[in-house]
């Protein structure tokens, strides 16, 4: 791939042409707070946190650098009371919908954002929309338990019909990608729970060390697309 | 139809078909664009029918039916060739003298004829009417001569001889010249010159290419787009047929909101015809060029109108637009250079290539080249579709053209723009409408809605129209948008219904600048124009709701009472019967009152009272 | 919904599953409703993730997951239409109808709905009802309409 060279809050950097401005400026040592971003998805473009300013053929924009390919002679700011007045009021309005999320209301106080007298009216939300949830699902574990319903205001992350999942295989992975952990996981000796889906599934046990390593219908699922022997997961993977 | 496979044979066809129509045969053409199958046209379609063959003129007087004339304030409207005698608000019971009159015995019917509201002066013919003749109808005016489901018709008129011209007489890389020549800039509101456009999709790597026409006119209001899918659909395939041409594509999309199932079914008419005669399809007239077109149906979304949103929902996703970093037409429907144009950009197609460049920049200003057509709705006396040069002022488009504000009623504003465009107040109704001057006042030009809005319309409900309804068309991926929209909706709802507080405005203004910069698509980036533009021109409106709880133009339920007027009120009890919630009491001849405390402000009463007794404050 | 119906709705979509909103209009078309049954064959025949078909379902206002009743009454809800007082003859249908915009009667005779503009302009408000358009719309007129139509329904 070719290099391009463009500038970072006045100094020159070299970087793959096309590569994504976000990873970028970082590596330039530029701070930048995203909400939506995960390096193991494809970028969404949707919290608008990681917005900074581009200079293009004498004109300045603000683009979302998770989705923005470099290009040769742009020339980046990171910082300015544009940026910072857009992810305040962003921020702002993340709290008046999850007001009491603890990771929302330390934000929103960095950023000088008056926690405890929002000008708006208050709900008390757990989910900040930004779809990480989704689109590990979609796309990393393949399973496409959730999804997106309704549109605007209320759009929600659910499985199908708004029912318990038929589908989740419980492995967590929306659990540790939720930026706010919104999404609760309960394990108990005999079964693993995925609150926010409703969906509980019993452990599978080692034969071996006798502690539950996994759901028994998330082996049922990988046996199945990953055509492994049926006896490969009677053990756990510590023992294995 | 038989099929032409070639330039000369098309020619030919088109001759055979001219040869076998007189001119001076008189035609009777009846609209029937959707407006006026509201107004019950096809009702005078059969009367017609019965009615000419009663009179023994069968074979002697042709009958047609048309897609929308534009005129929609005084449907059903009949126009009689050769002639062109216009009759207005024609009814079922008038077709019988028509014929035997007018088509009989070349009388003139003078109480179906248009008399202008003001001079009194009656016009006879269509040319003579001023709400045509001030137009300048390059693109809409072919409406009223072809039956949109008769390719014949289209071809009698000169169609396809523009899109022959391009083939075999210009290179691919000349047709966009031509077209950027022209100047002309999108019609579906972005304005993005078509040319440039055009030229960047031909230039965008890959032998794989799409055409789309996006005919998911979503703002509420307008209907231009409509009226020209069913009242002239090849106008729009001819042009795509162009523009494919010059950009290197083999493949086409028609996309129509779901809401216009007649555009739909003349779209599909349309193209069967076109295979049948060997316009599209493998090997077009012998050129080698080859083009399919596929029409989808919009689900009803308005984001769908967004063209990476259109995209995602021909692919059979939801409607979520991406940013256009990468433009569509280096990747767009499967990854391939896409080309989208509205579909007045597409009709405006033919016309360029047909008549030139050159005839085409004269007409419009320096930045905003051809004409518009507009959607004039609202408190207007001539409601309808209006197609005039780009640098009309808007006065000349709602009084001399609209008729002006019926009932007396002062002009106070009008919209441009749909939900992405500002209110402009009458103290800038001189102003020439085009893309740039729309943009300067805090509009814009969009599709070509123009709501025009009198003393009766309350500015901050109008505000609270537009939030309200993006609000429930947001997609809700990006968060200014999703956020913004909702939080401006509950400070308007606040506002309008009383409580409404000291910095409301500025929060409002707070929250549309940042949902301007931020919001990931059109949607977001326009939604607060309508709310800016009217405390721009209205704040007074808007601090008469907050700090006196009052609405000036009396439409907000909370803030107004209904009253009797107790010296005009007869006691005939037509208001006590009809109110929903019994809370108006009178003996019978004696002046009714009304129960505030139990009154839900519905207005019944107002509207059932024959001696305007009831009043509102 | 019988699966040879499913079946004839996806042959004439070459059982492709980028064409899923046209799929779903015919069913809806067929049914006046998108059944679950029909979104769970659908799924099931075209590979396609339920939750993917539901979400579509509830993105695009065309469709419904509930049934909806036999007769469709719409008020369109453009400016134009807003302007000259659609607003006031909707609360009246809500009234009347005792139902709010999407929902429809418990006898399951009427659906009210909202719809964006129709492009009528010249007739608003307007009113639509089982396809059929009504303009001009005022209280009264709308009593002449419901009273016929309960009369139809007895």
């Amino acid at each position: 791939m070719a290099k391009v060279q463009l500038t970072i809050d006045g100094r020159t950097v070299e970087a793959e042409e096309g590569a994504m401005l976000l990873q970028v400026a970082r590596d330039a040592g530029a701070d930048i707070p995203t909400l939506c971003h995960n390096d193991e998805v494809k970028p969404y473009g949707a919290c608008r946190m990681c917005m900074i300013e581009v200079e293009e053929h004498g004109r300045t924009r603000l683009v979302t650098s998770c989705t923005y390919p470099v290009k040769e002679g742009i020339s980046v700011t990171t910082r300015s009371d544009r940026i910072f007045r857009n992810r305040k009021m962003i921020v702002e309005l993340l709290l008046a919908r999850c007001y009491k999320v603890p990771e929302i209301r330390a934000m929103a106080a960095d950023y000088g954002i008056d926690v405890e007298n929002s000008r708006f009216q208050v709900r008390e939300d757990t989910c900040i929309l930004c779809g990480l949830c989704v689109r590990v699902c979609d796309e990393v574990v393949g399973v496409h338990a959730i999804g997106f319903a309704g549109r605007g205001p209320d759009r929600v992350p659910t499985p199908p019909f708004k029912e318990p999942s038929q589908f989740c295989i419980a492995c967590g992975a929306c659990v540790y990608v939720c930026p706010v952990d919104a999404i609760k996981m309960v394990q108990t000796p005999e079964s693993r729970t995925i609150k926010r889906w409703q969906r509980t599934l019993p452990m599978k046990v080692c034969k071996v060390c006798g502690e539950p390593f996994m759901p028994e219908y998330q082996i049922e699922y990988f046996t199945k697309r990953a055509k492994v022997p049926e006896d490969f997961f009677e053990v756990c993977p510590n023992c294995r | 139809m038989r099929r032409v496979n070639s330039q000369q044979e098309l020619e030919a066809l088109r001759e055979e078909i001219r040869k076998a129509r007189d001119p001076n045969q008189a035609l009777v053409t009846i609209c029937t664009g959707t407006g006026c199958h509201a107004y019950g046209c096809m009702n005078i379609v059969s009367a017609f029918k019965r009615e000419i063959e009663k009179a023994g003129l069968s074979g002697k007087v042709g009958i047609r039916t048309t897609g929308c004339h534009g005129f929609c304030e005084r449907g059903p409207l009949v126009v009689i060739y050769p002639k062109r005698i216009f009759y207005q608000r024609v009814q079922m019971d008038d077709v019988a003298e028509i014929v035997n009159e007018t088509l009989k015995n070349d009388k003139i019917i003078d109480r179906l004829l248009y008399t202008h509201p003001m001079t009194e002066e009656v016009a006879i013919f269509e040319p003579d009417v001023p709400f045509y003749g001030l137009q300048k109808r390059i693109i809409f005016g072919n409406n009223g001569l072809i039956d949109p489901t008769s390719l014949e018709d289209y071809l009698s008129i000169g169609g396809y001889a523009a899109f022959a011209k391009a083939l075999f007489s210009m290179k691919p890389e000349e047709v966009v010249e031509e077209v950027k020549k022209s100047g002309l800039r999108g019609r579906g509101g972005g304005g993005f010159p078509t040319g440039r456009k055009w030229e960047s999709c031909r230039n965008a790597k890959g032998d794989k290419k799409y055409v789309i026409c996006n005919a998911d006119e979503g703002d509420p209001g307008a209907y231009m787009d409509r009226s020209l899918l069913e009242g002239n659909p090849h106008s729009v395939l001819e042009g795509m047929l162009i523009g494919a041409y010059a950009i290197g594509s083999d493949e086409g999309y028609i996309y129509v909101r779901n809401e216009y199932p007649l555009a739909v079914k003349h779209a599909e008419i349309a193209i069967a015809a076109l295979k049948e005669a060997g316009l599209l399809g493998d090997n077009i007239l012998g050129s080698g060029f080859s083009f399919d077109i596929h029409i989808n149906r919009g689900g009803g979304a308005f984001v769908c109108g967004e063209s990476t949103a259109l995209v995602a929902s021909i692919e059979g996703r939801v409607g979520e637009p991406r940013s256009k970093y990468i433009h569509l037409s280096e990747s767009g429907l499967w990854g391939k250079p896409t080309n989208l144009n509205n579909v007045e950009t597409w009709a405006n197609v033919p016309v360029i290539i047909d008549k030139g460049a050159d005839w085409y920049s004269q007409i419009g200003t320096e930045g905003s080249k051809g004409t518009k057509i507009f959607s004039l709705v609202g408190k207007v006396n001539n409601t309808g579709l209006v197609e005039v040069p780009m640098g009309i002022t808007l006065r000349e488009i709602i009084f001399d053209i609209g008729g002006g504000v019926p009932g007396g009623k002062k002009f106070k504003a009008v919209q441009t723009g749909g939900p992405s465009g500002g209110c402009i107040p009458e103290s800038l109704i001189d102003m020439p409408v085009d893309f740039d001057k729309l943009k300067e006042v805090g509009s814009m030009m969009g599709s070509g809605g123009m709501i025009v809005m009198d003393e009766t319309t309350c500015m901050v409900d109008v505000a609270k129209y537009f939030v309200d309804f993006l609000k429930g068309e947001s997609c809700g991926k990006c968060t200014p948008c999703r956020e913004g929209l909702l939080r401006m909706s509950q400070i308007l709802a606040d506002i309008t219904e009383g409580r409404g507080r000291e910095g409301d405005i500025e929060l409002l203004e707070e929250l549309g600048v940042v949902m301007k910069d931020a919001s990931l698509c059109g949607l977001g980036q326009t939604a607060p124009n309508p709310v800016l533009s009217t405390i721009k021109y209205f704040r007074d409106e808007y601090e008469a709701h907050i700090k006196e709880k009052r609405c000036p133009a009396g439409v907000c339920k909370a803030l107004i009472t209904y009253e009797i007027d107790p010296d005009k009120c007869t006691g005939c009890g037509a208001c006590k019967r009809n109110c929903p919630v019994d809370c108006i009491s009178g003996e019978k001849k004696e002046p009714h009152t009304i129960d505030q405390s139990k009154c839900i402000k519905c207005g019944t009463c107002k509207d059932v009272c024959k001696f305007d007794a009831v009043t509102v404050k | 919904m019988s699966p040879d119906k499913i079946d004839a709705i996806l042959d004439r979509y070459d059982r492709n599953p980028a064409q899923l909103i046209p799929i779903l209009q015919d069913v809806q078309a067929a049914e006046n409703y998108l059944p679950r049954e029909a979104l769970e064959a659908i799924s099931e025949k075209l590979d396609i993730p339920l939750v993917r078909l539901y979400s579509v379902a509830t993105f695009y206002k065309a469709f419904s997951l509930d049934p909806r009743g036999k007769h469709i009454i719409q008020v369109c809800m453009g400016t134009a239409c807003h302007v000259r007082g659609a607003p006031r003859i909707l609360d009246k249908m809500i009234r009347d109808l005792g139902v709010q915009p999407g929902k429809t009667t418990k006898d399951m005779a009427f659906t009210l709905e909202t719809v964006n503009c129709l492009g009528a302009c010249a007739l608003g408000p307007i009113v639509v009802v089982d396809g059929e358009y009504h303009g001009q719309m005022t209280s009264p007129k709308w009593d002449k309409i419901y009273k016929t139509l309960k009369k139809a329904e007895g």
